[in-house]
């Protein structure tokens, strides 16, 4: 009974002292992105590799999602007839929930784990060290970039996921269904409220900023060796994935 | 500042890593301009002592003195300036891999000071062309190899023409020619740009043709300093079983 009391002690103590740490190093990055030098070449090279490299696979993740919920949406309510309500069902649920959630998911494994094993690998080698060695802040250099990318990438990425996703219910509701297009959109412009949108955005906003925090975090503190960065990026990708999950459920209490 | 002062401190270092005592009580003082070469076993904490005297790891207790400012206490700006007088050259190169080599060496002159494009080129062909190296300046650093990689990581060091430079293993991995090589380059580096070295290394006895003095890190202290003749005829039976590599001493072989 003591010793469960003890382990039980020991873990909550070690996640607050895991949490602490990774406070301590949002708190560190967020300083240096308010004092100058920022690494602007570097800030828009991260834009590009996290954005801009993750469009096809966010469109392709939309496009099925959105054709998805057309066609369970439209079965589902043609029970009540009232399949009139797809388009505002499908955009509502892509907008508030399934755009940012998905493509912060999608986001994680294309992106997150490329960027906890570069950071990790300059870890083990030595990289991290040498730019200290050269009186320059790893964190302004490395961690800095990445977490201004996410934040700035994740709601466009978000965006772009809706909009396809829309487009993919239009394709099962209306072009295979039969559905009229102009009650799919109709429907669509008066449950869409603009606090919907701001909800899409909140979400998109922190996932990206949970995502590349917790991904440079593990890559930075990656252990010795392959073995070292290989765990490190699984354990990146887990925990990110969990956390955008659990903070959803939490943003949705709060923003709902 | 005077001369005699020695550019580097290090007093009565203390750090642990668990329940593992590293460095235990460790002074050590640097003089400018020597080549001090650091020798000890494999695992006795070489390279941790090295990175206490930059500041990259911080000791559990004692200090450690660059030019008579303690670089642990030191922050910020501070911290930066003396860094600035540092290079060190890490044991694998700790070469950026997605930069070239140009611009690897060209980096802390990029970052750091206001050249323009053309003095940085000409400083980093100068640096590059000072460890023998040319016409590598558009490979990356995975197409070199290994004994290359040491030299561009060298040019890196020297770029921006430090005061002390740190060797952290400049040797492991490369064959005998290029080990004595390596030594020269150093040696010649050292009497071009005037700066003072601190190498660990395990190269008995080719460390012992380029050294000021050698010292021996043993169970977390300095057991014996001197020059290098003088450390060959250490009474020591450490050193002197650690020098002949012999099975019988005090030394386990682990």
């Amino acid at each position: 009974m003591l010793t469960l009391l003890a382990r039980l002690g020991e873990a909550t103590l070690g996640l607050l002292a895991y949490l602490g740490r990774l406070g301590l190093f949002l708190l560190q990055a967020v300083v240096y992105v308010f004092t100058p030098p920022l690494k602007v070449g570097r800030v828009v090279r991260q834009i590009h590799f996290i954005g801009a490299r993750s469009l096809l696979v966010i469109a392709l993740t939309g496009l099925f999602t959105g054709m998805v919920l057309g066609l369970q949406g439209y079965y589902t309510l043609s029970r009540y007839g009232s399949e009139a309500f797809l388009g505002s069902a499908v955009a509502l649920s892509l907008i508030t929930e399934l755009g940012p959630v998905l493509s912060a998911l999608m986001v994680t494994g294309r992106a997150g784990s490329a960027l906890t094993s570069e950071i990790g690998i300059m870890r083990i080698t030595e990289q991290i060290d040498a730019l200290e060695v050269m009186a320059l802040n790893p964190i302004r250099y490395l961690v800095v970039p990445n977490l201004l990318a996410g934040v700035l990438v994740m709601p466009l990425l978000a965006a772009l996921f809706d909009v396809v996703g829309i487009y993919g219910g239009f394709l099962v509701g209306v072009e295979l269904l039969g559905l009229s297009s102009g009650t799919y959109f109709s429907s669509m412009t008066e449950a869409v409220t603009f606090a919907d949108i701001k909800t899409g955005l909140y979400k998109s906003l922190s996932f990206g900023l949970i995502m590349s925090l917790i991904c440079c975090f593990k890559g930075y503190h990656a252990g010795f060796g392959a073995a070292g960065v290989s765990r490190a990026t699984t354990d990146a990708v887990v925990f990110s994935s969990v956390s955008v999950l659990v903070l959803d459920y939490f943003l949705n209490s709060v923003l709902l | 500042m005077s001369a005699e002062l020695p550019i580097i401190q290090a007093q009565q270092l203390r750090k642990c890593f668990g329940p593992q005592v590293v460095l235990d009580g460790l002074s050590l003082e640097v003089r400018r301009g020597e080549i001090l070469a650091i020798v000890g076993r494999s695992g006795t904490g070489k390279s941790v002592l090295l990175k206490h005297l930059i500041g990259l790891l911080a000791p559990d207790s004692g200090r450690v003195l660059v030019a008579g400012e303690d670089i642990h206490r030191a922050r910020g700006r501070h911290l930066e300036r003396l860094r600035e007088r540092f290079g060190m050259l890490f044991q694998g190169g700790a070469l950026f891999d997605s930069l070239t080599v140009e611009e690897n060496v060209a980096f802390p002159l990029r970052e750091k000071t206001r050249m323009t494009a053309a003095q940085i080129r000409e400083a980093v062909h100068h640096c590059l062309k000072g460890v023998g190296l040319e016409g590598v300046e558009h490979k990356y650093p995975a197409q070199l190899s290994g004994g290359m990689r040491k030299r561009v990581a060298l040019a890196r060091a020297l770029v921006r023409q430090p005061e002390i430079v740190l060797f952290d293993e400049p040797t492991t991995g490369l064959d005998p020619i290029l080990v004595r090589a390596m030594h020269q380059l150093i040696f010649d580096t050292h009497v071009q740009f005037g700066y003072t070295a601190v190498i660990v290394s395990h190269e008995i006895p080719q460390i012992f043709e380029i050294a000021s003095r050698v010292a021996m890190l043993h169970e977390g202290t300095i057991i014996a300093i001197d020059t290098p003749e003088g450390f060959q005829r250490s009474p020591n039976p450490v050193v002197q079983q650690f020098i002949t590599g012999s099975l019988e001493g005090p030394l386990e072989p682990v």
